[in-house]
């Protein structure tokens, strides 16, 4: 195969990856108009139904119609995914920004407790995180994000470190422009690029962390519907209703597989050195 | 800068992407493991201190004290009654205080009680757990390296081929598949549907009259799927960095050397190749412990393991916060250890790091 055949293929993995997190968006969006029926519709006399044509995933343990609920948690858990990975982006571009922008002490502690917080097994501190707080919606995103920004920080500071000795950065101090200017309009930007990739990754391991923790019990509050809670329903039920354990799983899985196909293309697509190394010449 | 002469003739290792010529540093010959180990214990003491820091300020952040926890159940507690446990547990002290009297005790291990109605230290109570976590994530690790370096080896010699392509995309859903939710759905196929696999604890009720064989076999049974699931997600990573590692090793000078010479290809492979491209992966697998122990959460509790994982997942709910804040100092300590090992390992295998740094 021609090594132009191979990146098409590569572009068609990514492709199918922004086909899938694009259909995830447009389902949550428009959830009011795409479920079935209302996702908390309670129906006694149809509780746990197998999959059929009135429901077409099947019912939970009180009779409500799976299919609406899970187009409903597409809704949960892209908004826990983007809203915890806006947090860890904050958080981890404005450590990553000062320790590599002023080096010296500032870099030394701001790594040095980079690396302290990579030491924690992250589900452990989140879920430690956690005890203390109610379990909301909210916290949850808040908790993710706090536990999750050290790769960001770190990619920031490589990049700093290298951007600010380049001559537009020099240029730019030698015209007396002050500290803060040049760290947001002249080298953020320029850093932004693996960002966006490790930020669409993230965006995946949240989804993930944020179902496995309601599935615990410890995320999303119960009556909301999101995938992990379904699961929960399909664990308690596993030896009747495989369909409650079987398609919330499978949404997670799409979604998950989608963002990371797309940002691996996008990854690939930036790097010029990956592009070499599969054999083309820029 | 301009590269010398090109003599190769042009291909894959032209002199355009000639990698950067090896050069062992050689600049300190006293080095040794011994001086390297001390070096490395030296550097792991501030991120001790940061970790209890760090533990410790999850405690106190916290709203509402333990105090707080133990008596607002008991309308009939008084003001003073609460002051005089507020100064039994000095949290009347100021903070730094507090911070050194519990470095102190956690210096001996002295994690403080459990509020279960137990009331047994948290020591006791982890310790019981840790072996049964262990041989499962040493199980794991085992499976992991086991099945995911030949795995990247054969996708990497024969690269882009349909072998390659397949175990690629099963990298990626592996990546992908909620780990929960594959346990699900393994225990509905083994457990449930095929009933091949006991589906909770470790062992059965009949386990004790079981022979020495029959108990072994007993555990396998038990521990088969957790193994395995605690295996997957490492694996997928793992098997993906050796065939990145394995393509980067084959396009070196000293491979094409080996070649020209006209060494077979598999010794080639696995006796010049394998043995540098394996060299990462040893930190590699020092640095996913930490997954590894926070996957322990997830599924000892859908297995119903008595492990750590479980330990702390059922501290969480009853909001038990010595135990919690002792798993979660022990947890990185943990971890902090199998990273020195995983260095410890990476110098005795390359003299270099030794040497060197």
């Amino acid at each position: 195969m021609s090594p132009f055949l191979r990146d098409v293929a590569r572009n068609q993995l990514a492709a199918a990856g922004f086909v899938a997190v694009a259909i995830l968006a447009l389902v949550a969006i428009f959830a009011p108009w795409i479920a079935p029926s209302p996702p908390d519709r309670i129906d006694a006399s149809n509780v746990l139904a197998a999959p059929d044509r009135a429901h077409p995933l099947g019912t939970d343990e009180l009779g409500r119609d799976v299919a609406s609920r899970m187009i409903y948690g597409a809704r949960i858990s892209l908004a826990v995914g983007f809203v915890a990975v806006g947090i860890a982006v904050a958080i981890g571009i404005a450590i990553g920004a000062l320790a590599g922008y002023y080096g010296g002490w500032v870099d030394a502690v701001a790594m040095r407790f980079t690396d302290i917080m990579l030491c924690f097994p992250t589900f452990f501190l989140i879920l430690a995180v956690i005890a203390y707080l109610n379990p909301s919606i909210w916290n949850i995103m808040i908790v993710i994000g706090i536990t999750s920004w050290m790769g960001v920080a770190r990619l920031v500071r490589a990049e700093f470190l290298s951007l600010k000795e380049r001559e537009f950065v020099v240029a730019a101090r030698a015209q007396g422009v002050g500290d803060a200017r040049i760290i947001f309009r002249h080298i953020l930007p320029n850093a932004m690029a693996p960002v966006y990739v490790s930020a669409i990754l993230g965006v995946a391991g949240a989804v993930l962390v944020e179902s496995s923790l309601s599935f615990l019990g410890l995320g999303v509050p119960p009556p909301t519907p999101s995938w992990g809670n379904i699961l929960t329903a399909g664990k308690d039920n596993i030896e009747i209703a495989w369909w409650l354990s079987l398609y919330p799983g499978f949404a997670i899985l799409i979604t998950v597989l989608g963002y990371n196909l797309l940002g691996e293309g996008i990854r690939d697509a930036l790097d010029p050195r990956l592009r070499e190394g599969r054999g083309r010449r820029a | 800068m301009r590269a010398g002469p090109c003599l190769r003739p042009v291909g894959p290792l032209s002199c355009a992407r000639r990698p950067r010529p090896f050069r062992p540093r050689i600049q300190n010959r006293s080095g040794t493991l011994f001086a390297y180990l001390a070096k490395r214990l030296l550097f792991m003491l501030p991120l001790l201190l940061g970790i209890t820091l760090i533990s410790f300020a999850v405690i106190h952040l916290a709203p509402g004290s333990t105090v707080d926890l133990e008596t607002s159940m008991n309308p009939r507690v008084s003001a003073e009654a609460r002051e005089r446990l507020r100064h039994l547990y000095g949290l009347d002290q100021p903070l730094h205080v507090q911070y050194g009297r519990w470095l102190k005790r956690l210096a001996t291990l002295d994690l403080g009680e459990s509020f279960a109605p137990d009331h047994r230290p948290v020591k006791d109570k982890i310790l019981e757990r840790i072996p049964v976590t262990l041989t499962i994530e040493l199980l794991a690790l085992g499976l992991i390296f086991a099945v995911a370096v030949p795995l990247g080896v054969a996708s990497a010699v024969r690269q882009y081929s349909l072998f390659d392509k397949i175990s690629t995309v099963v990298v990626f859903v592996g990546f992908a598949i909620p780990t929960f939710w594959l346990a699900l759905l393994l225990m509905i196929l083994f457990g449930v549907k095929l009933g091949w696999l006991p589906i909770s604890g470790i062992r059965s009720l009949d386990h004790d009259s079981l022979s020495a064989a029959g108990k072994i076999a007993d555990y396998a049974r038990h521990l088969a799927l957790p193994v395995f699931l605690s295996a997957f997600g490492g694996l997928a990573g793992l098997s993906r960095y050796m065939r990145s590692n394995m393509l980067e090793v084959i396009r070196q000078d000293y491979i094409t050397t080996a070649r020209a010479k006209g060494l077979p290809e598999n010794d080639v492979i696995y006796r010049h190749a394998l043995r540098n491209a394996l060299l990462p992966v040893v930190t590699i697998l020092g640095l996913s412990l930490p997954a590894l122990i926070g996957g322990a959460v997830i599924f000892e509790s859908i297995f119903a393991i008595p492990g750590m994982g479980q330990l702390f997942y059922q501290g969480v709910l009853a909001r038990d916060y010595p135990l919690i804040m002792g798993i979660l100092v022990i947890g990185a300590v943990l971890t902090l250890v199998g990273n020195l090992l995983a260095d410890i390992c990476y110098a005795l295998v390359d003299p270099r790091i030794r040497v060197g740094g």
